[in-house]
Order: C-alpha cells, then sequence, then structure tokens
C-alpha cells in the first residue's frame, strides 16, 4: 500500500513507490513513445551547435518567449492609481488570465473587470457591451476611476474607446464627471511593457490634455512594469524621503499588491491619487525608472515642458549613483549623509565576497531594462554577463546592451539578444556554458535541462514565495541582490563538495 | 449525511446582494442564483437512492454580464488549457498574439512523463507571436512556417494541434487549408481548432470544439495497431492534475481492468488514436468531455459511464458500478479493491475526521468539482452550505441535485461581488475555489483551497489522493495563522473575534 494516513505522502514521493512505479513502466510500454535511445539521441542533438544554429535560423516560431502583452502592462499600470478599476473591452478570458498571472507572482487579490464581447459584439461591435459594462463595474465596485484598456478582439473589430466611453456617458452608465481614462492595448503590438505605456499615457492625457501647467519644484517618478514593485517602490520612496524631496510616483502598486491578512478584503488599496495625478503635470521634471516601459509618456510628459530622464531599472552601485545624482540636480537637494553610509556599506559588502564573484558567468534575461540594470550590476561585482536576452528588446536596445559590454573589460564576451525567446536561451547555455542563470520561474527548465543554477529575480515568480516583498532597487537593494547571488553559489558549491570521502575536502566551513 | 441548509437565511441573502445591480442586470442576475429544494416530482431524482434529491433550478451556459467581474475564462482555456494541452506528444500551438498561451504556460499541472521538449510537450509554450502585420496579411502563410520549424526542430513531436485565439476567426484566416496541406506534406496529424476566445461564454464551448476536432481530424485518419482484450476501458475527462489520473487508473487496474487510454492527462496521441477499439468509456469530467463519449456511442456503439472517484463513498459505489459492466472477475476485483483500501480510508477517517467535522465549505469551482467533491467532504463530516459552476449547463445543475442538501445556496457564473457577499454573510469555516479568489478569501480569515490545481497539492482522485485531500482539509482550516488575524490590543473590543 503506497500510502497511509499517518504519513501522508505528496504527489513527488507518491508516485515514486513501487506499486506507481510498475504502473507507469506499463503504461510507458503501451503510448507508443519513441524508444529511450532515440529520445536521448535526439536530446543530446537539441544541445549541439548544430540544433543551436537551426534554431537561430527560425524566423517565426516562438518557443518560450520571455514577454506578456499590452493589456497586462495596462491593468498592471492602473492597478497603481488610487481606487482605480481596470476594465478591459473585449474577449472575458483574457481577463481572467491577467488576475491569475498577477495573483500567481504576487500572492495577492488581482481585481479586474471584462466587457464580456461574445460572437455577436464581434460581429456589431461592443458598444452595448461598454455601456452596460460600465454601468455595472459602477455600481458594484465603487471605485474612483475606471481605466479602459482592450484585447485584441476590440482591436481587430476596430472599436473606438473615446466613442463608446463618450456615447456610455451619454445614456448614463457613469456620471459625467466620473473619470474613465482609456488606451487601445492590441496585444499583436509589442508587450506588456507597451501596454503600461500606453495606458499610464492614456492616463495621464485624460487629467493634463485641458490642463494649463504650472511649473513647481516637484518631480514625477514612474517605476515601470516590475514584479519587485511592492519592495521597489517602497525602497524608492525612502529614499526619496530621506533627500527630502517633494516627489510623486505615477502608477504605485506597491500597496495594492500588498494588503495585510486583518480580516478586511480591500479591493484597492494605496496608488496614486486623481489629485496627485493633476498635479504631476506641473512638475519639473519626470524620470522613467526603465525607459522601454515609456517612450510614448514620455515623449508626451516632455511635450508639456518637463524635462525628462531615463534609466535602466536602478539595480547596483552605478545604477543608484545615476539616479540619485538626477535627482539631486533637478531639485537641489544634496545626497544625505544617510544614503552615502549605505552606498559605502554596500561597496563594503562587495568588497568582501569579491573573491566568490570574480570572473562568474552569466545568462540573463528578462524586460530590457531589468537585463541591462541587472547585466550592470554583475560587470560591477565582477561577473561577466554573456548571454543577455530580451524578447521584448529591440536594435537599440542590443546597441544600448554592446556599449554597456564595452565599458568594461568583463564585458567582452558578452552579447545581446533583442527578440530571441528562452529555446534560443536554451541552445547558448547548451553550447557556451555559464555558472549563473538570472530569470524569472520559467527559468526553472532551463536549469532542469542544461543545469545552470537559476536565479530568480525577474517577474514572474511563481515558485517561489515573497522575494518581490524585498527590494532589489537603490543601495539596500543592491545588499539583498548581492545575497542572492551568493547563497546560490555558496550553495552549489555545497552541493558539489558534500559527498564524504569524495569531494567533502572542500566543504568548507568558513569562506 | 443528513443535514439542511437555512434555505430561507439564504435567499434573504441572495435578495440582499443583488440589491447593488442596476435594475437591468439585477433582473439577468437573479436567474443564476437559487437555493436547493426539495424535489420530489423529477423522475431523476431517486434514481440514486444513496445522494441527496433536491432540484438546483438556476439558469446557467448564458453570456457573463459586462463590468461584474466574472470569473469565467473563454473557449481557448477550455481548448489549449483543459482539454487538448495535456496530450504530451503533441506540440499545441497558441495560434495568435503572445498573451493566451504565456498566461495558461504551465498553469494547469497535467503530470506526465517524459523528456520535454524532445518527446513530449505539455509544459511548453509555442506561439505564432502574432505581430500588427499578420493581422493585417493575415496569419495562414506564417502559420505554415511555424509548423515546419516545429517539425525541423521537434522531430519525434507526434503531431501538432493548432489552438485559435481570438483573431484568426475575425481576419478570415484558414487554417484548416493550412492543417490539411502540412497533414499531406509531413504525414503528421495536424489538427485545426476553432476556439477563439469570443466564441461562446465560457470555457465549454472550447471543450466542445476541442471534442468535435478529435472526431473530425483524429479519428479514423490513421491505421490504428491495437490487441484488444474484453477488459479495455478508456479513462475521459481526467486531466492528471497533480497525478489524479495516476491514482485512478491504479485501482482500474486492481480491479482487473487494462485502461487504454486517458483523455487527456498524460495521454499520447495513439491513446487519443485508439479509444474507439475499447470496451468502455468512463468519463470523469462529465462537462468537457461528454460530447466525445456521445460520438463514440453513436458511431462505434462504444458505451460510456460516469463514475466519481472523489472520496471513499463513491470510490467504492463507482468501481462497484464499473464492475457491474463486467464479469465476475471484475466484480470480485472491485470487491477485493474495496476491501484493500479500506483500512487506509478507516485510518484516514479516524485522524481528520474528528478535526473537520460539522465544518462547513463552499465551492466556486468549474467541470464536475462543484458537485463531485461534495461527498467526499461529506465523507470527512464535513457539510456543503453553498457551490457553483462557473460554466456548468442544464445538465450539471440536474446532477448536483443529487449530491447537495435542502437549502444549499446555488450560484452560477457567480460574480466577484456576489461570492465575496455570500462568503462573508455565511462565513463558511473553508471556500474552495480558483486562484482568482483565493487571497480576497484569506484575507476575510476564512481558509481557502484552491479546487482547481489543488492548491498545487494532489492527487485527490483515488483512495491515495482521499488521504492528501483529508490532510489539505486539516491543513487549512485547522492552522494557526488564522487565529492571529486580530492584535491581542484589539482583541477586547466589544465584537472582536477571539
Amino acid at each position: 500500500m503506497p500510502q497511509s494516513a499517518e504519513n501522508v505522502l505528496d504527489h513527488a514521493p507518491l508516485f515514486r513507490q513501487p506499486e506507481y512505479v510498475e504502473m507507469l513502466a506499463k503504461k510507458g510500454r503501451e503510448e507508443n513513445m519513441p524508444p529511450r535511445e532515440k529520445t536521448k539521441e535526439v536530446a543530446d542533438w537539441t544541445k549541439s551547435w548544430e540544433y543551436r544554429e537551426k534554431n537561430f535560423a527560425r524566423d517565426s516560431l516562438s518557443v518560450n518567449p520571455a514577454k506578456a502583452c499590452q493589456p497586462l502592462g495596462a491593468v498592471f499600470v492602473a492597478a497603481g492609481f488610487d481606487k482605480t478599476l481596470s476594465f478591459v473591452h473585449g474577449s472575458q478570458g483574457c481577463v481572467a488570465y491577467y488576475r491569475s498571472h498577477l495573483s500567481r507572482h504576487f500572492k495577492e487579490p488581482s481585481s479586474i473587470v471584462s466587457s464580456s464581447m461574445t460572437e455577436d459584439a464581434a460581429v456589431f461591435g461592443g458598444l452595448n457591451n461598454m455601456i452596460d459594462g460600465l454601468q455595472n463595474a459602477y455600481s458594484l465596485y465603487k471605485p474612483n476611476m475606471i481605466a479602459v484598456s482592450t484585447t485584441c478582439m476590440a482591436e481587430v473589430i476596430g472599436d473606438d474607446l473615446h466613442a463608446f466611453i463618450t456615447t456610455s456617458k451619454q445614456k448614463g452608465s457613469v456620471p459625467e464627471a466620473f473619470d474613465v481614462p482609456f488606451a487601445h492595448t492590441p496585444a499583436f503590438v509589442g508587450s506588456h511593457t507597451t501596454g503600461y505605456d500606453n495606458m499610464l499615457k492614456g492616463i495621464l492625457d485624460h487629467f493634463w490634455s485641458k490642463a494649463e501647467r504650472t511649473p513647481s519644484d516637484s518631480i514625477n517618478l514612474i517605476p515601470g512594469f516590475d514584479g519587485f514593485a511592492v519592495g521597489n517602490n517602497r525602497e524608492l520612496k525612502r529614499m526619496l524621503d530621506v533627500m527630502g524631496v517633494k516627489y510623486t510616483l505615477l502608477s504605485d502598486v506597491s500597496d495594492q499588491f500588498d494588503t495585510p491578512s486583518d480580516g478586511e478584503f480591500r479591493m484597492f488599496s494605496g496608488g496614486t491619487t486623481i489629485e496627485a495625478t493633476k498635479d504631476a503635470l506641473n512638475a519639473k521634471a519626470t524620470l522613467s525608472l526603465q525607459e522601454y516601459c515609456t517612450p510614448k509618456t514620455l515623449g508626451a510628459i516632455a511635450e508639456r515642458g518637463q524635462e525628462t530622464a531615463n534609466f535602466h531599472y536602478p539595480m547596483g552601485v552605478a545604477g543608484t549613483d545615476e539616479l540619485l545624482m538626477k535627482i539631486s540636480e533637478l531639485t537641489g537637494k544634496a545626497i544625505p549623509a544617510e544614503l552615502e553610509l549605505e552606498r559605502g556599506r554596500l561597496i563594503d559588502a562587495l568588497a568582501d565576497s569579491q573573491a566568490w564573484l570574480h570572473g562568474k558567468t552569466y545568462a540573463i534575461y528578462g524586460d530590457p531594462d531589468f537585463v541591462y540594470g541587472m547585466a550592470r550590476f554583475i560587470l560591477e561585482t565582477g561577473g561577466e554577463p554573456r548571454h543577455c536576452l530580451a524578447t521584448n528588446g529591440n536594435a537599440a536596445w542590443e546597441q544600448q546592451m554592446q556599449a554597456l559590454f564595452a565599458s568594461s573589460e568583463h564585458g567582452n564576451l558578452c552579447k545581446a539578444w533583442g527578440g530571441r525567446d528562452l529555446w534560443h536561451m536554451r541552445s547558448l547555455l547548451a553550447t557556451e556554458k555559464v555558472d549563473l542563470l538570472i530569470g524569472n520561474s520559467y527559468g526553472k527548465y532551463l536549469e532542469r535541462d542544461v543545469g545552470t543554477p537559476l536565479i530568480r529575480l525577474a517577474f514572474p515568480i511563481f515558485d517561489r514565495h515573497h522575494h518581490h516583498r524585498f527590494p532589489t532597487w537603490g543601495y539596500q537593494g543592491g545588499l539583498r541582490v548581492l545575497v542572492t547571488l551568493l547563497d546560490k553559489i555558496f550553495d552549489k558549491i555545497d552541493v558539489d563538495t558534500i559527498i564524504p570521502a569524495v569531494t567533502d575536502y572542500s566543504y568548507d566551513i568558513t569562506r | 449525511m443528513s443535514y439542511t441548509n437555512d434555505g430561507g437565511a439564504h435567499k434573504a441573502l441572495i435578495e440582499e446582494v443583488l440589491k447593488a445591480y442596476p435594475d437591468k442586470s439585477r433582473k439577468r442576475r437573479q436567474k443564476h442564483l437559487g437555493v436547493a429544494a426539495v424535489d420530489g416530482e423529477s423522475p431523476e431524482a431517486n434514481a440514486d437512492e444513496a445522494l441527496g434529491h433536491t432540484e438546483c433550478d438556476v439558469k446557467s451556459n448564458i453570456k457573463s454580464l459586462p463590468g461584474v467581474m466574472t470569473v469565467r475564462g473563454c473557449a481557448y482555456a477550455g481548448s489549449k488549457g483543459v482539454v487538448w494541452g495535456p496530450v504530451k506528444d503533441m506540440v499545441h500551438i497558441s495560434h495568435g498574439p503572445v498573451g493566451c498561451g504565456q498566461y495558461s504556460w504551465s498553469q494547469r499541472r497535467n503530470y506526465y512523463i517524459g523528456t520535454t521538449g524532445v518527446d513530449t510537450f505539455v509544459t511548453m509554450q509555442f506561439t505564432t507571436d502574432f505581430q500588427e502585420k499578420d493581422i493585417v496579411f493575415g496569419g495562414d502563410k506564417k502559420l505554415e512556417k511555424v509548423i515546419d520549424e516545429i517539425n525541423e526542430l521537434f522531430p519525434l513531436a507526434k503531431g501538432i494541434t493548432i489552438q485559435s485565439e481570438c483573431p484568426i476567426g475575425l481576419i478570415g484566416d484558414d487554417i484548416e487549408a493550412v492543417a490539411k496541406k502540412k497533414n499531406k506534406e509531413s504525414g503528421k496529424t495536424i489538427v485545426p481548432v476553432r476556439c477563439e476566445g469570443f466564441r461562446g461564454v465560457s470555457q465549454s464551448l472550447g471543450h466542445h470544439i476541442a471534442n468535435d476536432s478529435i472526431r473530425d481530424w483524429v479519428f479514423d485518419k490513421r491505421p490504428v495497431e491495437f490487441e484488444s482484450t474484453p477488459y479495455d476501458v478508456n479513462v475521459i475527462g481526467d486531466y492528471n492534475i497533480g497525478g489524479d489520473a495516476w491514482a485512478s487508473r491504479i485501482l482500474l487496474e486492481e480491479m482487473g481492468l487494462r485502461v487504454v487510454g486517458n483523455w487527456s492527462g498524460d495521454a499520447t496521441l495513439t491513446e487519443i488514436e485508439r479509444a474507439p477499439k475499447g470496451k468502455l468509456n468512463l468519463i470523469h469530467c462529465y462537462r468537457s468531455m461528454n460530447y466525445i463519449c456521445r460520438h463514440m456511442e453513436e458511431k462505434y456503439g462504444m458505451p460510456w459511464l460516469e463514475y466519481n472517484f472523489f472520496g471513499p463513498s463513491q470510490i467504492a459505489a463507482g468501481l462497484r458500478k464499473i464492475a457491474e459492466r463486467f464479469d465476475d472477475k471484475i466484480k470480485e476485483g472491485a470487491e477485493r479493491v474495496i476491501a484493500k483500501y479500506q483500512p487506509l480510508v478507516d485510518a484516514v477517517i479516524a485522524r481528520f475526521r474528528p478535526r473537520l467535522e460539522g465544518k462547513s465549505v463552499m465551492l466556486y469551482v468549474g467541470g464536475l468539482r462543484p458537485r463531485h467533491v461534495v461527498t467526499a467532504y461529506e465523507d470527512l463530516g464535513m457539510v456543503i452550505a453553498g457551490t457553483g459552476y462557473e460554466f456548468g449547463h442544464n445538465d450539471d445543475y440536474q446532477r448536483t441535485g443529487h449530491y447537495v442538501k435542502e437549502g444549499t445556496l446555488i450560484y452560477d457564473d457567480v460574480t466577484a461581488y456576489e461570492l465575496d457577499k455570500f462568503i462573508e454573510a455565511i462565513r463558511p469555516n473553508l471556500v474552495g475555489s480558483g486562484i482568482k479568489e483565493k487571497y480576497p478569501v484569506q484575507k476575510l480569515g476564512i481558509p481557502f483551497r484552491q479546487m482547481h490545481s489543488w492548491d498545487y497539492s494532489g492527487p485527490y482522485h483515488g483512495y491515495d489522493g482521499f488521504a492528501i485531500f483529508a490532510r489539505d482539509m486539516d491543513m487549512a482550516i485547522n492552522n494557526p495563522v488564522w487565529g492571529l488575524f486580530k492584535p491581542p490590543w484589539k482583541r477586547g473590543e466589544v465584537g472582536a473575534a477571539e
């Protein structure tokens, strides 16, 4: 009997019990699967240079891409505004997917509504769905703002959000003065980072288009699409508070995706208020912490007379230095001793550990700005970010990456791969091995196939809990990233040296 | 187990919750909410004396209202996510933009044995990743190229399915022509599936479309080598979530049957192709696969039988019901299996029932679970306060009447607003639903288990699974965290929970 009440076996050990091993072996013989030797032969071939060349020659098929579609970014950025409900116009299944996806990463509720368009709407357009949908959403969930984006279905049939929302208001779905910003977010253009940009621009356009700008000394910061936003936005705000700067985060999801368990379900929590969003027009400057999440938004802001600046996921020493110096320059506030102390502590930690990091080779994938910021920090540790891949990275990003590599003697053998997917990454890792892989949960399949240890620092992280609650930005965040790298390196050495009387001479107690 | 729920209170609750809706929507939602009533008339009601006889008369399988936060998914989810996705030695292309395949990638825990990326492909995301030019000029050329690239890079794939996303049906692509052409060139099975997300009102139509595509593009297309025995059965509608199908198969084989196909968890194309050669189809998830069973009955004269492998009372009843269709050898086998596992059942109940006795449960799931797991909870002494289906049809609610007791709250395609209010008012000891419901419920201080993915646990089917199920429900309800919600300095307040 494989199972028992006293010691309940979960799936992993249960199916390794002899009864199941025998049953599965019998099933295996009846499945008409390829012979084991054939599978082995093909498996080895998939890790060859020959296969790599075939793999990189494909121009149509995408296998295990590391990107999502526009509306995900749209609902993410909208979640960062106070009591804002995302309303996605189009098929309803998409919304079920965004909600699940965000909940699985943040381990938090994700509340989004759909206009639930079906075949009749595909023929006649989704105006009635918009009219009824806005009214239902407004009546049931009582948001301060409804941010409308689109699924590809509504885009293909050409529904006009501006006209639909105007008509809905005329029909009394929501009060005339109720804020319903919108953005068209076709899934077949760009990725989730594009959707972030479009929706944010939609929200700013909504509040700013008819307003006059009266310049102030405040600054705006746009965090961008970030799986670590809970920890990172809080760290960013802490640094800004320490500097005594007046600022507004344009979209801050840190409270929305980190609500307490105290007996109350908060559908909405925190976020940028409508007042702050309106005021943000007057700011002196807007800084985007992720260039590739905000090209259109920043362009529009610049047109309104603000200074703008781009950063790439401010991770590590120089990434943080650069951001703080820019903030200091814009606001006239000096970088305080407190932050300088934190910087010194990060450098101290780097110096203490440099022998374990120097010369380590890495593969990194994720959104373009994350990959840039991560690679930059790796170079600071003396590591080599050999394979840097962003499925939603373009040629301009590749050039920026190459310039980064050229700036360090550790960058000689590094290469950026824009528009490639994780099946390409598999070929890279199989043919040109590296010590460590940095990415998201899906990287575990690469770890399984090629044995490169995975460090989870990018969205989405489904199979580890709560990492996103701690920052990776700033000097404090740098410390956390450093410890994460080191833990993986030390754990690997321990695993490799743990066999008694064979390898355990190197199973050292002090390192 | 004999108990009733307070139907009057549940009716009043429905009225109260509906007040928040605008008139038009209130009228429509009203029809989806109800209370199980005693049913003396329906001939079906007394079909199975062991089960309850109530009537769950709610409207179902119609369009969700816009803007209300339905939990439902789409036809693509029903086809790629449920029916086709688990078939392990085929490549399933998410045909269209990148998102659908991305969000559903590796999320249903359809366990399988194989070398992923070489001879099996379940936990991979293959997509045509549509760009604007594909929408404007059509995607058939790209699809052809993608199929060629799959055949080159994944030579051991036995076949390919094309899982249509929304744009495909809107831009007039002819994926059937592509499938035929590529089948001719490569000799491999290529199945076009018209499961665009806007079709139908939920996942349900996607199941149906996927079933039909098996009928039209797999059955009788290639010669099937097969030596039959009198004991050949197919398990239909078990997706092997957390290993469910394995924990079921072991029982069927122990009683002397031969499982020649498992649809579709851990399945190969060969298992699908040879299914009509079996003697009996055993269907677990009726909702998602009854269509193909009815087809096999009509075309091949193959009977089918519904069964339920959740919880010992239903497992034993199911094993006996299945054995009835065979000779004495199998009947004896069923009794042998039931007797063999009885000590395990007794020990599980002895350990967990005292910790769960009388605890109330609210369910909101899809497929078969809103009714099938009811008796598993009752085996542990727990009671069901409410249940409902994301995408059930009228025949599901009829069958539900055989399971639930009088006064049970019934909710079809429940909205997040309604479910939240129902749960807050009833405050059950446990809620079983999905990932989107999990965190809102837990914030209220109410224990929760995901009943789609088994909350990353499982199997829950079979006797071995029942032990895990019982342990998991105990863990969920009796974890100390629920006692920590209120800070000690607030526990003295009037009305504060201890």
